[in-house]
């Protein structure tokens, strides 16, 4: 299959386009951009630290949307090999000359930005994936070959991501690829199968631990531990779950106010303005700011749900559905954490939190989801 | 053209079902999380907004001022000075070393305190106020603050610290302050939460420790706004709390410094009481030490030296000691013998300077004996054999019953440390004390004084004083608490007022007749006589082969074997004002060493002042000019500026 396919006259062109952009998911994106701007003023106190340049990079992460959105569609399918084969090299080289922060190395210094590959590699993963499926008759979807070239395809990422190390994130890239997976069709037999596999692989992660094979660092299995027992340590390791959740409860309906969170304000908050931003949201604006947080981001994946699915497409089915879970995997790993209903693996909130790759390819997600939607054949132009 | 149209439907309808299936569960979990929302900030808020508080609420106690000390006449005994101090807050200076280059330009900064204040920044937190100095005088703080502008991070401060302006003169009275330790909050039950803060004090010794609760007062309270780090961000609420109560000691300055003056360098106590009210008007241990010293925290020189002396400078010994009354029990003696009907004043006994009993020879310290001895001549001439002789009949527990009654045996509610109850030795006692019979040589000891009895010199003022008066005196430290004084008429005592003249009268020979043991120590003048008895207490057994080679006259012995002198009295005959008693520690005779002191320091506390030379007999006038010239010098000017209204 080639782009000479695609019957050329239904799709939008030129300056049309503008007008089949998905107008109510930017406004839904930007609402939650906006949402952050506030978040960050208020725990930086003013716009400085966070708040000012939170702005400039969504600014330029809603031009880089834009150009990607009037990107026709075909082009993306046809470099997302040379594109997930460059997010593989840039999470090698993070390895060699990655700075280090919080234990973990993960950036590269590009002078204007410090880009984190393990971003780069959450969108390219699902781009691969979605052009294979897109490549693959759909009857050996199910071959055992078939599938083994998927999972080869999310391991070296997941590998080279869970070495830096970030759990999080090679988690979040392990269910990507394993949803889009699914979502292309793959028997339930082979879910059924790594699901029992996992079952038996988490007991040998616990059977590991103080022995010399130990699979996670020691940091890992403490975050498992204040995970399952946070009272056990409150100031110790589990005093970023504590404190989170006193942050959380202490808001009560409407919350203490803007700026008046005193959990955030006074610091007993750690990374207030990345991870642990939406205790500052529901301290501040209590039940009511979170929830509707929560429904700006219902509201983004419905729409990116409802736009994936009309189409007819399979590359861009599978690649508006793929990031879509992407998105929702970012803000419900992030809620669980601060919640306490998982561990803390260090995801940040889409779109709120302070990050400058993250914001990027975040939108440069959306990006690919818009340029879905701008380039679907359409009956009447 | 679409040529696949019937694949893609199919490869359309697999995505759209597995699709919807993923975008359900998204929304599904969603919910959860919304839920979890609800539960975390609407059904918990209550808790977790309690330990928000908690967690950035911080109680902090603010210290009051303690209450002061003044003697009776409003003379500060014990105050609290302002010493000024400047703090650095290191994150508010921005360049350290140019702050300190215009800091010592304007005060004295020596080059330790800013090498320990740069290191000490160093080490603490950035917004942790660094003491750089503490040995500011006032016009140095004014100077601070006039150049506020060019010194930020420079806090000038006010801290109080307890000072004894008349230092080592009421030490053993009022006492020290010194820093919380752990022993003083173990012996607590509910230590206030003042005790807890660094560095803060309390009474140690004397009136300090003993009325430590009602100087304190009550600590005021803030509440402040803490960051995670424990950084103050901002004072929420303030409670003051109110200053402890002022409190007037009976004490009068003026003679207190005569007495410590007078005592000199003597290991000695003195008493003096005022005869109607009991208030102790000096009570004085020496030698003696300077309090100021362990406020500041003494140095391990300075507390080895006191501690080593073997004349007990930390010692309080008028009323933690207790000593052998020797003669000066007499009184009691014979009271008991009166009481009990079994002699009158006219009755003699004979004196060959010896008697024996149950085997055992009792000695009068007049080796050749006093020959027929009354009363009056038994006290007068202080007749150990007349006593010896008198105790066989009366026995020991009226003796005892008698020495109770006169205020003996007993531990006074004084607010000093370590009051003793000396011993009142009878059966009983001995029994369970020693776990042996009482002998009747216990007894003969015990009449004049020795064996087993032991009182403390302030025991011994107060006997002399209720022999005086008739009355239960009772003596008194504290005239008045914040300005309430609490009065006591003193009850009569239970002995008959007829024996207790007989005794006045015997007494008064003692210094004003020819061959009484203290006549050397009289005063001429009618309305100062003094009217006391001697005594002279052994602390060692003389053998019998040292009686024949002769005894070893006391300046022959080493010290701490020696005598001790004693010597109680009061004054004037007619209308008892005053009671004294004096310790000499192995001084020797109590006639000769204990007496000249009584006299001085019973005409000083009469006179309230030096007394006119004229008081004394004719041929100490010269020695007692120069002495009285010499002690002038010794004593500290109180001077009017310190006199406030307590």
């Amino acid at each position: 299959m080639s782009y000479l396919e695609y019957r050329v006259k239904t799709v939008p062109s030129g300056w049309k386009k503008v007008i089949f952009i998905n107008w109510g998911l930017i406004a839904l994106i930007i609402g939650a951009a906006c949402s952050g701007f506030a978040m960050l003023y208020s725990v930086g106190g003013s716009w400085e630290p966070w708040a000012l340049a939170h702005i400039q990079r969504f600014s330029v992460g809603l031009f880089v949307m834009f150009i990607i959105a009037m990107t026709p569609i075909w082009i993306w399918r046809n470099i997302s090999v040379p594109i997930y084969i460059v997010a593989l090299l840039l999470l090698l080289l993070v390895e060699f000359l990655g700075n280090t922060g919080m234990g973990a190395q993960r950036w590269i210094n590009l002078g204007f930005i410090n880009l984190q590959p393990s971003e780069v590699a959450k969108v390219a993963l699902v781009m691969l994936m979605a052009a294979y499926y897109d490549w693959l008759p759909t009857d050996k979807v199910s071959k055992p070959l078939w599938v083994l070239v998927p999972i080869i395809f999310i391991s070296v990422p997941v590998l080279l991501v869970l070495q830096q190390p970030d759990l999080g994130t090679s988690i979040l890239l392990l269910l990507s690829g394993v949803t889009l997976m699914f979502l292309a069709g793959v028997h339930w037999i082979y879910f059924g199968t790594v699901i029992a596999l996992t079952g038996g692989f988490v007991v040998a992660l616990f059977k590991s631990r103080g022995t010399d094979w130990q699979l996670l660092q020691d940091y890992q299995f403490l975050r498992i531990d204040t995970f399952l027992d946070p009272d056990k340590d409150p100031l110790g390791a589990g005093y970023h779950i504590t404190q989170s959740k006193i942050a959380l409860g202490s808001g009560g309906w409407t919350g203490r106010g803007f700026m008046e969170g005193t959990q955030s304000r006074l610091n007993f908050l750690p990374e207030k303005h990345t991870d642990f931003i939406f205790t500052t949201i529901a301290e501040e604006f209590g039940f009511i700011g979170t929830i509707s947080i929560l429904a700006i981001y219902v509201g983004i994946i419905i729409f990116c749900l409802h736009s994936a699915l009309r189409h007819k497409e399979r590359f861009a089915s599978l690649l508006s559905l793929g990031l879509t879970v992407t998105f929702f995997l970012f803000f419900a790993v992030n809620m669980s954490m601060v919640m306490g209903l998982a561990p803390v693996v260090g995801v940040p909130l889409p779109l709120i939190s302070y990050g400058g790759s993250a914001m990027l390819v975040l939108m440069g997600a959306f990006g690919l989801i818009q340029s879905a939607h701008v380039h679907r054949p359409r009956g009447n132009i | 053209m679409w040529h696949k149209s019937n694949i893609v439907s199919y490869r359309h309808f697999r995505t759209g079902r597995r699709g919807l299936l993923i975008g359900g569960l998204q929304l599904g979990f969603c919910g959860l999380l919304a839920w979890r929302m609800h539960h975390l900030q609407i059904e918990k808020a209550e808790s977790f907004r309690l330990v928000a508080d908690e967690n950035r609420i911080n109680l902090r106690l603010v210290p009051n001022q303690r209450g002061e000390i003044y003697d009776r006449n409003g003379v500060k005994l014990a105050g609290n000075e302002a010493s000024y101090s400047v703090t650095m807050v290191a994150e508010d200076a921005g360049d350290i070393d140019v702050i300190f280059e215009r800091l010592s330009k304007l005060i004295n900064l020596s080059p330790e305190d800013i090498e320990r204040s740069k290191a000490e920044l160093e080490r603490s937190a950035k917004f942790l106020p660094v003491t750089i100095t503490d040995r500011l005088e006032r016009e140095d703080i004014e100077k601070i603050h006039a150049n506020a502008p060019m010194l930020p991070g420079i806090n000038p401060e006010i801290a109080f610290s307890r000072t004894y302006p008349l230092g080592e003169i009421f030490a053993h009275v009022v006492g020290y302050v010194g820093p919380v330790s752990s022993r003083d909050l173990e012996i607590r039950e509910d230590p206030d939460p003042l005790l807890k803060i660094p560095r803060f004090q309390i009474g140690k010794v004397g009136v300090e420790r003993e009325l430590e609760a009602t100087l304190r007062g009550k600590a005021g309270t803030k509440k402040v706004e803490v960051n995670a780090l424990g950084r103050v961000m901002r004072e929420l609420e303030r409670k003051e709390g109110s200053k402890g109560a002022n409190l007037k000691l009976t004490l009068d300055t003026n003679l207190q410094a005569y007495v410590r003056a007078r005592l000199g360098t003597e290991s000695a106590s003195a008493v003096v009481l005022d005869c109607k009210t009991g208030e102790i008007l000096a009570i004085c241990s020496s030698p003696t030490y300077d309090p100021n010293k362990f406020v500041r925290g003494i140095s391990f020189d300075d507390y080895g030296a006191l501690r080593d002396d073997n004349h007990r400078p930390l010692a309080s010994k008028t009323v933690q000691d207790a000593y052998p009354p020797g003669s000066t029990f007499k009184m009691v003696t014979i009271l008991a013998a009166l009481e009990a009907g079994i002699i009158n004043h006219r009755e003699k006994i004979r004196c060959n300077g010896h008697i024996e009993v149950s085997n055992r020879k009792f000695h009068c310290w007049k080796r050749d004996g006093h020959g027929n001895v009354d009363l009056v001549k038994s006290l007068r001439e202080s007749c150990d054999v007349y006593y010896y002789e008198l105790a066989q009949k009366v026995g020991i527990e009226k003796i005892a019953e008698v020495a109770r009654i006169l205020g003996l045996g007993q531990s006074f509610d004084i607010e000093m440390s370590a009051v003793t109850s000396g011993i009142v030795p009878d059966k009983i006692w001995k029994q369970k004390a020693r776990s042996r019979e009482w002998v009747v040589g216990d007894t003969v000891n015990s009449s004049i004084g020795q064996g087993y009895v032991l009182s403390s010199p302030l025991q011994l003022a107060v006997m002399i004083a209720r022999i005086a008066t008739g009355n239960e005196i009772l003596p008194k430290l504290i005239k008045s608490v914040n300005g309430v004084e609490k009065e006591k008429i003193p009850d009569q005592i239970n002995l008959n007022e007829n024996n207790l003249n007989l005794i006045r009268k015997a007494l008064f020979e003692v210094t004003n007749h020819k061959r009484g043991t203290a006549y050397h120590s009289r005063v001429l003048d009618k309305k100062s006589q003094i009217i006391g008895k001697s005594g002279t207490s052994q602390v060692r057994n003389i053998s019998a082969v040292e009686r024949t080679q002769g005894v070893l006259d006391n300046k022959d012995l080493p010290w701490g074997q020696r005598d001790h002198a004693l010597f109680v009295n009061y004054a004037p005959y007619d209308d008892p004002k005053i009671a004294v008693s004096i310790v000499v520690e192995h001084g020797g005779s109590g006639s000769t060493v204990a007496a000249p002191i009584a006299r001085d320091i019973t005409l000083q506390a009469i006179y309230q002042g030096t007394p006119p030379i004229t008081a004394y007999p004719v041929e100490d006038r010269a020695r007692i000019y120069d002495q009285q010239r010499d002690l002038k010098k010794l004593m500290p000017k109180t001077t009017k500026s310190s006199k406030v209204q307590a």
